[in-house]
């Protein structure tokens, strides 16, 4: 298995599904779910969550301010 | 390596910054006013000034900015901020004031205010969201609207010969001698975020050390408006607005930077 060092959490209910956090990774780690929150929204999820690095790109684009960053900067 | 065993407190690399009230933003999916608002909350909460600014919210979409951007805010008049934060600069020098205002609001019924701000050399910071358009009120044409541009009252896309010129008013204040930082980006990709983030650091370095007018442009989507979902909204920016607004310094130290 492929060595995992970040991921993101997104608060799904404040998700608004905008994708703008899609378009913006780069290891096309998040979609958006096929399940919506209750404003009815396809909220954003980590679909590949093994390629996250942690970067944080999605979360300083995200308009809505709802995903926070994890990284583990140890080395394999 | 376990999900569980990365998200842990200790490996946090990013979150909203508490100089954002937990209230949902009003905005639409997408809408860049958003991104933006957190920028400027970032740089105030790392300069840890949270107490001593005071920030001046428009009319328009961003009318309610004063619900979620953690600061003490006043709402002005349309198009009035920049008088409003003329009167609160003077009144209290030591304290940082901003406006955050749409090119309606800016460029439109408040060019006298903005001008006569930006000539004067106020010591504010004025961020600029210029969307090419009325956002709040159902997308109509603005002084911003660049040609060919389609919006609910220039269906046809705008005739520069009916509707006469855009205005690139961020270009025009820069020509003032109290402006000493102008310069126009976008939040619409992470590089862009974070070259935002740093004019906005420098705008609020400039005011605390008194050197004048610092005036941000962000170009940013209103995809509402220009009826595209939010990820083509920002590419149809980049391929359409870029050329006319093109991101980058325009005035650096007091001085008009040269393009080659
Ligand atoms: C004195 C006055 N005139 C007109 C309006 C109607 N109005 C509300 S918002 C707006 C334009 C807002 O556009 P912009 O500043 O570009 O902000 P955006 O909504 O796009 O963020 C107008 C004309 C008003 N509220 N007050
Ligand atoms: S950018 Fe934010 S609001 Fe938009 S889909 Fe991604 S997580 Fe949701
Ligand atoms: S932190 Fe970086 S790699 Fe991970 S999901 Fe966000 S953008 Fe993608
Ligand atoms: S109408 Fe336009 S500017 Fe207003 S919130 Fe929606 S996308 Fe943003």
């Amino acid at each position: 298995m492929a060595k995992v060092i970040g991921a993101i959490v997104v608060d799904t209910e404040r998700c608004k599904g905008c994708e703008v956090c899609v378009a913006s990774c780069p290891m096309q780690v998040i979609e958006l779910s096929k399940e919506v929150n209750g404003k009815g929204y396809h909220f954003a999820y980590m679909a590949q969550p093994d390629a996250c690095i942690g970067c944080a790109n999605c979360a300083i684009v995200c308009p809505d301010g709802v995903i926070t960053v994890y990284k583990v900067n140890k080395r394999a | 390596m376990k999900l569980q065993e990365i998200i842990k407190e200790e490996n946090l690399v990013y979150k909203r910054t508490p100089l954002m009230t937990d209230n949902v933003l009003s905005y639409c999916p997408g809408c860049g006013h958003g991104t933006a608002h957190r920028i400027v909350m970032e740089v105030i909460e790392e300069m840890g000034v949270q107490d001593d600014t005071i920030g001046i919210a428009p009319v328009g979409c961003s009318v309610l900015a004063y619900d979620f951007m953690n600061i003490d805010m006043v709402q002005a008049a349309h198009g009035r901020a920049p008088a409003v934060a003329t009167g609160i600069k003077r009144t209290w020098p030591d304290k940082f004031v901003f406006t955050y205002q749409g090119d309606g609001d800016l460029a439109a019924i408040g060019t006298a205010e903005t001008i006569h701000a930006c000539n004067r050399g106020e010591n504010i910071t004025i961020i600029f969201i210029n969307n090419g358009i009325y956002g709040m009120t159902g997308g109509q044409m603005a002084p911003t609207t660049i040609e060919g541009m389609k919006t609910s009252t220039s269906p046809y896309g705008r005739d520069l010969q009916l509707m006469g010129n855009p205005l690139k008013i961020t270009e025009l204040v820069a020509q003032l001698p109290g402006t000493y930082f102008v310069a126009r980006h976008s939040v619409h990709n992470p590089a862009a975020v974070r070259k935002t983030k740093r004019a906005v650091q420098k705008a609020f370095q400039i005011q605390k050390e008194r050197k004048g007018l610092a005036f941000i442009e962000i170009v940013s989507n209103c995809n509402s408006g220009w009826k595209l979902p939010p990820v083509k909204a920002n590419q149809w920016m980049v391929e359409n607005m870029f050329p006319f607004f093109p991101p980058g310094d325009i005035k650096v130290d007091g001085e008009l930077v040269k393009k080659e």
